[in-house]
């Protein structure tokens, strides 16, 4: 089947089975391989993407021709023109990595996150990454990671008033 | 050596990692990112029985499925000399697939190959196999009545493995006998698994020179290459093994797995490149578990709590194949540091291991071998045995540690541990978790009948494998090495044997030469894991990699700065003997205005080099004198709700001692997520068998790993206790947060429902156990 | 983990899904959420030759607070959960049952109609519909049919939704402002199925004493159940700890679980009554009452 998925602003077309499930279509039919795959449940959050804007979501549990239409961002699309994004610069800044394999989930599933509570407490952030396991870091800077990026994403706004 | 307080300049800085800018933008290279034209995929087929005899294998239907273009099966590797594999420990070997029969549920039996990863499954879901079902041997205890033989293909007929013990037996069960105060108690770690994030997996392919390019998720690359010559007869100098990134390994990534010789085998038969990359199911029920030690441990005391001796015997479940990736000399790991932190006079262990119909292996998961086993062994038994004296458990500990003065200290297992000052570390811990107020509100607690534990552990583990005299994998000798380059603008490059996947090497061995040279640690490239270009190392496991690599890495670089001397004087215009290195650079002896730095020598290397050779670099192979002996103070304050049997874990402090910390900020992270792992095998993670064999715990749905919600916030925090031995004062670290924290939160749960007579649970501590345990106290008070 | 070859068509009005529905009988399945049914799909536990994609009915996509609370067929789980109305104690039922099914991101995906539709024994929002007298909307070629939760869960995976037919919505009754309810949940970690969860809702008359009840169990038996003997006990009664203990025994006695690595029986059962006392404390409170 014909898809058309728009992935960091581009337009991939490509002919898929419909079984192609849409973590494999970024990574080998898109060559994005920033998503990963880390587990066969659902469990892991490594294969995370944000479609349309704003909702974060397993594309290791959803098919490519599910996304047609549709807008997909993955980490290959966080950064702007070499900047990196506020979270990139806040999982380096924090130490909020090791083996880096879950690293894009967790930050799409921040970005998302960040999107919903701008200014999240610990707690919330803790909450919102529930999904997203890390066998390396203990979860603890990548917390630290996320709140200097709300910090430093809130600061523009600051700046205005 | 001495170690010399200094200013910072490079090791010991917090300094940001090198290696995250690939990874915060997904631009790291795991395996499963490569791709090469014409590439096939493997798909393994595997056995739902745990143990049975094949009759029959019939491939013609996965043949017709459109994408397949093979199938092969244990005879088919069989007849090409490759149907068994040694395991890394050289005890045993195993089958690559089945071979007249599975002893295993999710045993591989037959390799399918084809052109898509769908087709390749198509394929392997038509491949039908006929079993004649034997019965299950499901628990060592059963194993061992050899009622049932697993391994008829072995010389001596019997599901004993193999019986290693250490110490004096006669000597040990003569002061326990003679002990005023004597407890013993079965302890079993349960079989856990490392579970790294990304599956293990492979792409193999015969290049146009007929060598073996092999991209592999492997923590060992070189051993990787040798064993591979060895098992397929292809030549070392055709096999190039490539670790590219790799995400997460914890021991996981060690032995060799059945799915690399396949495709290996499928690359050379087809001459396509062919990617194997497992799945998550097949990662937890198929490769290196670990732990599965039940201990029988007793330690023997005076009425006053001074220990007199200890005895520990091990039941060890190896599974279908003794798969432990262990040095050749230590099939029970280093299981002798049973002994702790403690000063025993005498003592003895043992170890008896046996097959059983489940997954071979026991690998070291994020742990020295065996240690994380030794390590929970003494710090319960040492609760016990406060428990039993009725005396406070540190007390109990301080009492017994081997004292400052005592370094070096020679163990009764035969160890010498390097350097400590348990008391001092105890006591900053002590201090952090503010103990003197916590037993005050516990007192005011227990009055009111709620639950609230505080539990130690004080550890000391064993780590940098290791001297030659000891220490082998297949006969090669546990040394490490460094090849360190520097270029003419004062850049350099460093290359180890060594494989990170995660630890921060491209960061750390950065430091080490910037420290070692006075050069700028961002100019450092670090590369590991090319076979063709790093010097011969043994890899990333175990926490030896500073111990051993970075030691060569110091050693390496001394080598740099006693040439660069050479170069240094001639610049001078002094004799050799007038130049000193001070303050990161040469100075002419008694004149510090004289100076020149290694950035201006290394461009004289190759511009002005005079009578001395061009270039600047050198290599070192390191063979460590000893291991090191990092140790911690651990506490874990809990609450256990009588309810529901839930157990949260108010406060946890960790204070560790890993002598010269190279970059405090990696540590701390790997403290972080060690204590995440360590509570993970304490309250929720189990493979469990049941008694037909079937692997209950197939995925992450059961297969528990904590998330962010219930993962405590972590305290940490260090002393330094250099080595004595390591030229840079450093030991491991990695991986003594997972081999120090079970026995603290199990400890927080046991005092805890100390006041109801509870003694001990089994790990993990699940809410229905700790509910049932407190339930069958009260019932029975 | 590559699910079996299947044939996909995307729906775009709600008529064209019921035709296809009817067209392919059993062999068809919808897709909206797919958080469960993708997961199956990749083990080949479920083989579905075709897949009917609702995510593009929007007339399904609406979540409307009047008469009752509608929430059509792919309203999202964090729709709920991030409703505007969530944060009044009306509506705490759903609002604790919002935060809990599942994970922070599979919720984005996942429909609670789905779920309803799936029917896990150990499922949340079966239990919460239970608990809150919800009612199902299903369509097919006989029309349009409103089917009361009790009768809507048959077993084990297994609804009143035929062959051919489509659940459009899920009816949820408004609460009045004497209500409040609690979703209480022991699960092993995010993302597991409870191991035992109970439901609780309670509208108390003027004087103080209960006018209605909605208790209900998850991971209790073969579907989520409700505990009408609970009911029965508090309807008329005053708060008080006695009370919540009967209701309590009344529940743990009901429960019906099977041993699984979540639990033994004896620890579910024993679950069972602890929630719900945990649950009717907690509702209660929020309705400024100290039993």
């Amino acid at each position: 089947m014909k898809v058309e998925v728009k992935v960091n602003g581009v337009a991939y077309t490509r002919d898929v089975e419909p079984r192609t499930l849409l973590a494999y279509f970024l990574r080998e039919d898109c060559g994005l391989t920033g998503t990963h795959v880390g587990c066969d449940t659902s469990s892991c959050g490594c294969c995370v993407v944000v479609m349309d804007g704003s909702r974060a979501i397993k594309s290791c549990s959803m098919f490519a021709v599910q996304a047609d239409g549709h807008e997909i961002l993955t980490v290959e699309g966080l950064a702007e023109g070499g900047k990196l994004h506020a979270l990139q610069q806040g999982f380096w800044d924090q130490h909020g990595l090791q083996c880096g394999y879950c690293t894009p989930g967790m930050l799409l599933t921040s970005y998302a996150l960040l999107k919903q509570h701008p200014n999240p407490s610990e707690a919330e952030i803790r909450e919102g990454l529930s999904g997203n396991l890390c066998r390396c870091t203990g979860y603890q800077n990548i917390v630290k990671a996320v709140q200097q990026a709300a910090g430093s994403l809130a600061q523009p706004a600051a700046a205005n008033t | 050596m001495a170690i010399q307080a200094r200013p910072l300049h490079s090791v010991g800085v917090p300094m940001k990692r090198k290696e995250d800018p690939r990874f915060i933008q997904g631009k790291g290279h795991y395996v499963d990112d490569l791709s090469f034209p014409g590439m096939l995929y493997l798909s393994l087929v595997r056995t739902t029985y745990p143990h049975a005899e094949i009759k029959s294998i019939d491939i013609s239907e996965a043949m017709k499925v459109p994408g397949v273009k093979a199938v092969i099966t244990g005879k088919d590797l069989e007849a090409a000399g490759l149907g068994w594999l040694p395991t890394f420990h050289g005890f045993d070997k195993q089958m690559v697939l089945a071979i007249g029969q599975v002893l295993f549920q999710y045993q591989e039996v037959a390799a399918v190959f084809a052109e898509t990863r769908a087709a390749a499954v198509d394929g392997a879901e038509k491949v039908q196999v006929d079993y004649a079902p034997l019965p299950v041997v499901a628990d060592p205890f059963t194993s061992k009545t050899d009622k049932v033989l697993l391994r008829p293909d072995r010389e001596s007929k019997t599901n004993h493995i193999f019986h290693w013990e250490v110490g004096d037996k006669d000597g040990t069960a003569r002061a326990l006998a003679s002990s005023p105060k004597r407890i013993k108690q079965r302890i079993w770690f349960q079989r856990c698994h490392p579970a790294p994030l990304e599956p293990c997996g492979c792409v193999a392919y015969f290049d146009t020179m007929g060598r073996l390019q092999f991209h592999v998720t492997s923590q060992a690359p070189h051993v990787y290459r040798t064993a591979l010559s060895l098992v397929t007869g292809i030549p070392e100098d055709k096999i190039h093994v490539i670790s590219p990134d790799l995400g997460g390994g914890f021991g996981n990534k060690v032995p060799v797995y059945p799915g690399y010789v396949c495709a290996i085998v499928g690359a050379l038969k087809i001459g396509r490149p062919v990617k194997w990359i497992e799945t998550r199911t097949e990662n937890l029920t198929s490769t290196g578990f670990a732990r599965d030690y039940h201990m029988d441990v007793e330690i023997g005391a005076t009425a006053d709590g001074k220990v007199t001796a200890l005895h520990v015997a091990t039941t060890a479940d190896h599974g279908a194949f003794d798969a432990a990736a262990d040095p050749s000399k230590y099939p029970a790991g280093i299981f002798g540091i049973v002994t702790g932190s403690y000063s025993f006079p005498v003592a003895h262990a043992e170890v008896d291991a046996y097959f059983t119909n489940k997954a071979p292996g026991g690998i070291a998961y994020r742990c020295s071998f065996r240690v994380t086993e030794a390590s929970y062994a003494i710090e319960r038994g040492m609760d016990i045995l406060a428990d039993e004296l009725g005396m406070d458990a540190v007390e109990l500990r301080k009492k017994n540690f081997v004292r400052k003065d005592q370094f070096p200290y020679p163990s009764a297992l035969g160890f010498t541990y390097d350097s400590g000052d348990y008391h001092k570390t105890l006591d900053v811990a002590l201090e952090k978790i503010g103990y003197v107020a916590l037993l005050k509100e516990q007192a005011e607690k227990r009055a009111r009948g709620e639950l609230m534990g505080i539990g130690f552990s004080t550890f000391t583990e064993v780590v940098g494998a290791g001297p030659s005299k000891h220490f082998d994998i297949l006969g090669i000798k546990m040394f490490d090495s460094a090849e360190i380059r520097i270029h003419p603008t004062g850049a350099g490059i460093v290359r180890a044997g060594t494989k990170s996947q995660g630890q921060g090497h491209e960061t750390t061995w950065a430091q080490i030469v910037a420290e070692e040279l006075g050069l700028d640690p961002q100019n450092i490239m670090v590369e590991e894991g090319d076979t063709d270009t790093a010097p011969y190392g043994l890899g990333t496991y175990a926490s030896r990699s500073t111990p051993v690599a970075g030691a060569a890495i110091v050693m390496a670089a001394r080598r740099i700065r006693e040439k660069a001397r050479k170069i240094a004087a001639h610049l001078l215009e002094v004799g050799e003997g007038d130049v000193e290195w001070t303050d990161y650079k040469f100075q002419v002896k008694g004149v510090p205005s004289k100076t020149v730095t290694m950035k201006q020598v290394a461009f004289a290397a190759y511009t002005n080099m005079s009578q001395n050779e061009p270039g600047l670099e050198a290599t070192y192979y390191y063979d460590p004198p000893n291991m090191t002996y990092p140790n911690g103070a651990y506490v874990a304050v809990v609450d256990v709700d009588r309810d529901t049997g839930e157990t949260r874990v108010r406060r946890f402090v960790a204070v560790d001692d890993c002598g010269v910390v190279i970059n405090p900020m990696v540590v701390e992270g790997q403290i972080h997520g060690g204590l995440t792992e360590g509570f993970a095998m304490a309250f929720i993670q189990e493979i469990q068998y049941d008694a037909e064999g079937n692997n209950l715990n197939t995925n992450f749905t059961d297969y528990l790993v904590p998330t962010s919600l219930e993962t405590p916030h972590w305290e940490t925090g260090n002393t330094v206790t250099p080595s004595p031995h390591h030229p840079m004062g450093a030991k491991g670290v990695g991986e003594s947060p997972n081999v120090g924290s079970p026995a603290a939160f199990v400890n927080a749960v046991i005092d805890a429902l100390s006041p109801l007579g509870v003694r001990h649970i089994d790990m993990p501590l699940t809410r229905d156990k700790v509910w049932r345990a407190i339930r069958d106290a009260e019932t029975r008070t | 983990m590559i699910p079996a070859a299947f044939d996909y068509v995307r729906a775009h009005t709600t008529d064209e899904a019921i035709a296809h529905l009817q067209r392919h009988g059993a062999e068809a399945r919808v897709l909206a959420g797919g958080q469960s049914l993708i997961p199956a799909m990749r083990f080949r536990l479920a083989r579905p030759a075709v897949l009917v994609d609702i995510n593009s009915l929007s007339e399904l996509s609406h979540m409307r607070l009047n008469q009752v609370l509608t929430v059509g067929a792919i309203v999202r789980d964090s729709d709920i959960e991030r409703a505007p109305w969530i944060g009044e104690s009306r509506w705490s039922l759903i609002h604790d049952a919002s935060r809990v099914v599942a994970d922070p991101v599979v919720r984005q995906t996942g429909t609670v109609v789905g779920s309803l539709c799936h029917n896990d024994p150990a499922g949340d929002w079966t239990t919460v519909a239970l608990a809150s007298r919800a009612t199902v909307v299903v369509r097919g070629k006989a029309g349009t049919r409103r089917i009361p939760i009790d009768e809507f869960l048959v077993d084990s995976f297994a609804t009143a939704v035929g062959e051919g037919e489509m659940a459009l919505s899920a009816e949820f009754p408004v609460p009045d402002d004497r209500t409040a309810g609690s979703y209480q949940k022991v699960e092993r970690k995010v993302g597991d199925f409870a191991t035992a969860a109970a439901a609780v809702q309670v509208s108390l008359n003027a004087d103080g004493t209960i006018r209605a009840a909605g208790v209900a169990l998850s991971a209790a038996g073969p579907c989520a159940v409700r505990v009408k003997e609970a009911e029965r006990l508090l309807v008329g009664q005053k708060p008080s700890q006695e009370l919540i203990r009967a209701a309590s025994n009344a529940a743990s006695q009901l429960s019906a679980p099977q041993e699984d690595l979540r639990g033994t029986v004896d620890y579910k059962k024993h679950l069972a009554g602890v929630l719900v006392g945990r649950g009717l404390r907690q509702a209660l409170t929020r309705l400024g009452v100290q039993a």
